[in-house]
């Protein structure tokens, strides 16, 4: 197996390529820019398509068209142009499609910045458009993961006919680190695994429809309840977490994405100064990993939820114990990364109030 | 003698449109010109948001319902992911030329081998006649209750003389189905639209003037003599851009 440097972005593209990803939609924003220009680059060498529309929205409607007719396909953009994305996403859902979207998290609210932020964890994992849905929620937390989870979030998109979401950061994509590919070659993902799509029916079935309308309240109703029987599936069958050193921690960090890679620095640093501490690190964030950060946190006298937001997965994390253990907040926002050395700090504070 | 049939691509499904309402002959035209050129089972459609919305039943061929003013980019999405497909919109003018302005002009000047069906019938049919971005000065909707007044609520767009001057449209067209010369002429524009399409020569849109009995507040064949008196002026029939693209 080949290893690579590159960039997350970049490692996020050339997977994506590998899983069978045909088209790619996107418009230019800050910090997802590597993207776009590996596609542009690469996608017309192997027979595929890259296309800057002249909008986030045309550009998510292009998937939602694209994906209809049973295509592989994508789109990326950074955190305002998620919100331009999430008319498209709700139809997405509302018609069964598979798509994947990568969100290259910035500063907000409003325009923000253009620095590294997880201040869209809500926005994925509640609410990325109108209406009673859920989608994939995937956060990487290394280059290597980038490649691993995109290959990943294309099969099981198609496996449970829903949008999946690569969650990174300005941090992740911007750093370059050695990758390895899961598929050493394109794959090219069968066609008639998609009888729903519409690609022509080719006079040889019935015409299929993608829709997400239904005026009669009571077929919406059990088609939504009908969606959300499949959630359940999805949820028993897809919760991923790291755990490190947790086993005998006082004192677990709750962390993801590029700030589970300084909080594991931190961890480290208060084991070398004798304080029994570990970091469980969510990896898909819909479904959320409850069972494992209720194991991770089994010994635990308090918790620490690292993020860079305000604090949006520490609910998550009070919900995964049953509020059964205090959880306390560390975090930055705005662009600015928590250095391990605070994250240490706090650790050392919660070590020393000890049990609850 | 030929004997009068319902086009195979067009569903057993009763249309839900009001009585005088254009619509029904624009369907059925789309169709006959599918059957005509053998084309239903590459065929992919896609529906608007509006009184069009459940043209998905109607149509035989696969169909995809887009969010409102974007059927453009869907289109958009179906073609590049499947070049060698048909793939059609059918607009209205809320949804084409105000909510989905964008989509359209790009996919207009991308050169999108895709045929658009345009149905402008000055105002927002299915939530009760508001002004459209073609109403007519003057005309009186929901929400202009005084009449348009460009002062206040600015001019109609002019679509296919707008989109004339895009590199990438092959053919705009404008026509109307007001008598029977009139839609046979619509027909053949729209059967230019899909060759224009099956030669791979760009973007064609097919602009139809259509009546709206119901929110006009006009009988069936007054809406017809209000569209011939009021609408053609300035909206004049005819060919805006035809030919090879670029």
């Amino acid at each position: 197996m080949e290893r690579n440097l590159m960039k997350g972005n970049e490692a996020l593209a050339e997977a994506a390529i590998r899983a069978g990803c045909k088209c790619f939609f996107g418009y230019p924003i800050t910090p997802q820019t590597e993207i776009s220009a590996y596609m542009a680059k690469r996608m017309p060498k192997v027979g595929g398509v890259f296309l800057q529309a002249e909008s986030e929205v045309a550009a998510i409607n292009m998937v939602y068209g694209c994906a209809s007719s049973g295509v592989r396909c994508m789109t990326s953009s950074s955190s305002p142009g998620i919100s331009l994305k999430s008319e498209g996403v709700s139809y997405m859902a509302g018609s069964d499609l598979p798509c994947v979207i990568v969100n290259v998290m910035r500063g907000g609210p409003g325009l923000g910045g253009i620095q590294p932020s997880q201040s869209d964890y809500w926005q994925a994992t509640r609410a990325l458009g109108h209406g009673d849905f859920q989608i994939l929620v995937f956060a990487p937390s290394t280059v290597q993961e980038m490649a691993d989870y995109m290959e990943k979030a294309f099969d099981l998109a198609d496996k449970y006919r829903m949008p999946a979401m690569i969650l990174a950061d300005g941090l992740l994509g911007q750093m370059m680190e050695p990758v390895t590919f899961r598929s050493d070659e394109i794959r090219h993902p069968d066609p008639a695994d998609k009888p729903w799509a519409t690609n022509g029916h080719g006079n040889k079935r019935k015409h299929n429809i993608v829709n997400s309308l239904y005026l009669q309240a009571e077929e919406l109703e059990e088609l939504v309840v009908q969606r959300f029987k499949r959630y359940e599936i999805v949820k028993s069958e897809l919760h991923e977490a790291e755990c490190y050193r947790t086993e005998d921690a006082d004192i677990v960090v709750a962390a993801y994405g590029s700030v589970a890679r300084l909080a594991k620095s931190a961890v480290d640093s208060a084991r070398d100064a004798g304080i029994k501490a570990g970091l469980v690190r969510p990896i898909t964030l819909w479904p959320f990993p409850e069972q494992e950060v209720k194991a991770a946190c089994k010994n635990a006298k308090r918790v620490l939820c690292v993020e860079m937001s305000m604090g949006q997965m520490i609910e998550d994390v009070k919900l995964a114990l049953d509020c059964r253990l205090p959880v306390d907040f560390y975090g930055r926002t705005g662009g600015v990364i928590p250095k391990p050395s605070a994250i240490l700090e706090q650790i050392k504070i919660l070590n020393e109030k000890g049990a609850e | 003698m030929p004997e009068f049939r319902k086009p195979h691509a067009l569903t057993d499904v009763p249309f839900h449109y009001c009585p005088g309402c254009t619509h029904g002959i624009v369907h059925r035209l789309v169709a006959e010109v599918i059957d005509e050129m053998g084309i239903e089972g590459d065929t992919i459609g896609i529906c608007p948001v509006g009184c069009s919305v459940m043209a998905y039943d109607y149509f035989n061929c696969d169909m995809i319902e887009a969010a409102h003013g974007r059927a453009p980019a869907v289109a958009t999405g179906v073609k590049r992911g499947n070049p060698d497909k048909f793939v059609f919109t059918y607009q209205g003018d809320g949804d084409l030329a105000a909510i989905g302005t964008a989509e359209t002009v790009h996919a207009a000047t991308r050169g999108e081998n895709i045929t658009v069906i345009f149905i402008n019938n000055t105002t927002y049919g299915m939530t009760g006649g508001q002004m459209a971005p073609t109403t007519l000065p003057g005309q009186v909707t929901q929400t202009t209750p005084y009449g348009r007044n460009p002062e206040v609520e600015g001019y109609p767009v002019r679509v296919c003389e707008m989109l004339a001057t895009l590199s990438g449209v092959a053919l705009a067209e404008r026509v109307t189905v007001t008598d029977p010369a009139n839609i046979r002429k619509a027909k053949a524009a729209i059967r230019k639209g899909f060759e224009f399409q099956k030669n791979k020569q760009g973007f064609s849109i097919i602009e139809v003037l259509s009546t709206c009995p119901t929110n006009w507040g006009m009988s069936p064949v007054e809406a017809l003599s209000w569209l011939k008196e009021n609408m053609v002026p300035y909206y004049p029939l005819g060919v805006f851009k035809e030919g090879a693209v670029r």
